[in-house]
């Protein structure tokens, strides 16, 4: 797999590891039939994203679109968050190879759907439209995430 | 301190000095075509002859019986579609096992566009298949059996010889797919009874682009190129007479390197005595009927493209069955096949040994891969809820 040096990076010294105790919000997506779990977790305090950690199963871009995510939403508004795109993912990994963007649009799907789980947690009338929620774990029956 | 270890010696193999040092004359002086009738050429001619005769007291065959190829593909291509093409008239049912190389599985896609009918024979858990299950799937209009001698993933070895004699009761051509068990077990077609079986010479120390196709005097095969009359006029085209002196060097010192084999699979066994001490580990494929440099195993809630990359930054090269090493989506068809869920299809890791290989490097692997999936694992989301 031809990886960036910054994928290479994040994938071996992944930033931001791990769980957080009596988190704000967490969101998982994917699934282990298709071989790739995200899973992060934020602590929001005043509507800002004071600490970010993931946990995830999957290959190596799937573990640095992880770490770039997280880096990316670090200190930001909820807000803020929400706007983080797969594209800027990608952009600050310096690429992908084709047959892993779908990690980065994971990574994007992961936020908000730890965004929603705050939204839920705190009574605010919002749900931010996940593709990936109606994932079966039918790899044939979409060919993408 | 990192040390290089290769052991994915079932991708590829580096090439040996001997078949180096036997090919570099015809990259030099010796540059004549074959076809040719003057010194130069004549002296090429008779290369690929000696060649061809080496090969063939090597394998039990007639120097006649000997084609050349680019690759075990080519090979597997041609077995397949030259029986299937030349035979149609007799009957359009061929017969294939489901954990076929690609390099069989997608030619008999392309046939079954022709309107040829393909029977799948299932593997066991332990990645194995019996000669019964054969004799229940030939019909009277099947023409050819295509079935390798060993699988290059879990490294299984099939009853072979037994298969054969099955196919031909049934008046039945048996093709074999030998790229794997080349230089691991004996491969001698007269023991075997194959009238047609396939092998490559990157896989045994010779270069990657020179294969082998083997076909018994009297099998019905259409031609595969037609060109100027080389091959016995099957396979057209300049002999590639370097990479042919190097298959025949490559092959004797295979054979010689047999014995050593019981090194090499104690030295797999060790290996797999310590994989498995690793929880939530199985061994995938029977360990009884195996190659005896092959080792494949699947770590839970973890995935191999990953643990290939770490692999690699602490030297170690080896290969994995997870969907996420390639562009499909789709883990390795054989592990599905053997009943492994997709999940820990996902974590799978081959690792194979051959002679280059020493206790070190054994000792190196166990060192390096326990901490490499622990990691993994405390990254992962799975492990967790189930441990």
């Amino acid at each position: 797999m031809n990886y960036s040096a910054k994928v290479m990076d994040h994938f071996a010294n992944p930033r931001n590891v791990g769980e957080i105790e009596n988190p704000s919000a967490v969101g998982e997506v994917g699934n282990a039939v298709c071989g790739d779990i995200m899973r992060i977790y934020l602590k929001i305090e005043n509507e800002i994203i004071t600490d970010v950690k993931f946990k995830t199963f999957g290959c190596g871009a799937a573990i640095a679109t992880s770490s770039m995510a997280t880096e990316l939403i670090k200190g930001k508004s909820v807000d803020e968050a929400l706007e983080l795109t797969n594209k800027a993912v990608i952009e600050a990994l310096d690429g992908l190879p084709p047959a892993k963007i779908h990690c980065s649009v994971l990574a994007e799907e992961a936020v908000k759907t730890a965004i929603n789980d705050y939204y839920k947690r705190n009574g605010i009338d919002k749900v931010i439209p996940i593709h990936g929620a109606s994932c079966d774990g039918d790899c044939a029956s979409c060919g993408k995430h | 301190m990192n040390r290089f270890v290769y052991a994915d010696h079932a991708a590829t193999t580096n090439v040996a000095p001997e078949v180096l040092e036997e090919m570099l004359p015809c990259f030099g002086a010796e540059y004549g075509n074959p076809s040719s009738l003057y010194g130069i050429g004549q002296n090429a001619s008779r290369m690929v002859a000696d060649a061809r005769a080496r090969i063939a007291k090597v394998l039990g065959a007639k120097p006649t019986e000997i084609f050349f190829t680019s690759c075990g593909s080519e090979s597997d291509n041609w077995a397949i579609k030259g029986v299937a093409h030349a035979n149609a008239s007799r009957g359009k049912h061929i017969i294939t096992t489901v954990y076929e190389h690609h390099a069989v599985l997608h030619t008999m896609d392309a046939l079954k566009k022709e309107g040829f009918e393909i029977t799948y024979l299932k593997v066991n858990e332990e990645g194995l298949i019996s000669p019964e299950q054969l004799e229940a799937a030939i019909r009277p209009d099947t023409i050819l059996v295509a079935m390798m001698y060993a699988n290059n993933e879990i490294g299984t070895i099939l009853p072979i010889k037994e298969m054969a004699a099955v196919a031909h009761a049934h008046k039945v051509y048996f093709f074999t797919d030998a790229v794997q068990a080349i230089g691991n077990i004996p491969v001698d077609v007269s023991e075997l009874g194959v009238d047609l079986l396939a092998l490559s010479g990157h896989k045994i120390h010779a270069p990657k682009g020179i294969g082998v196709l083997y076909v018994r005097t009297g099998t019905r095969i259409a031609n595969l190129i037609d060109g100027g009359g080389q091959e016995r006029s099957r396979r057209g085209g300049t002999e590639n007479v370097a990479y042919i002196r190097g298959l025949a060097k490559a092959l004797e010192l295979a054979v010689e390197g047999l014995p050593d084999m019981k090194r090499v699979a104690a030295m797999r066994d060790r290996l797999a005595e310590g994989i498995a001490k690793i929880p939530y580990t199985r061994i995938n494929g029977s360990m009884e009927h195996r190659l005896p440099g092959n080792l494949n195993v699947a770590f839970e809630f973890i995935e191999g493209e990953s643990l290939i990359l770490l692999l690699d930054m602490a030297g170690i090269c080896a290969s994995t069955g997870s969907a996420c090493s390639t562009a499909s989506l789709e883990p390795s068809h054989v592990l599905l096949s053997i009943g492994l869920p997709h999940e820990k299809a996902h974590g799978s890791l081959r690792l194979t040994l051959s002679h280059g290989n020493t206790e070190e490097d054994v000792d190196y692997i166990l060192e390096k891969l326990p901490p490499i999936v622990e990691r993994l694992r405390e990254m992962s989301p799975l492990y967790e809820t189930n441990s």
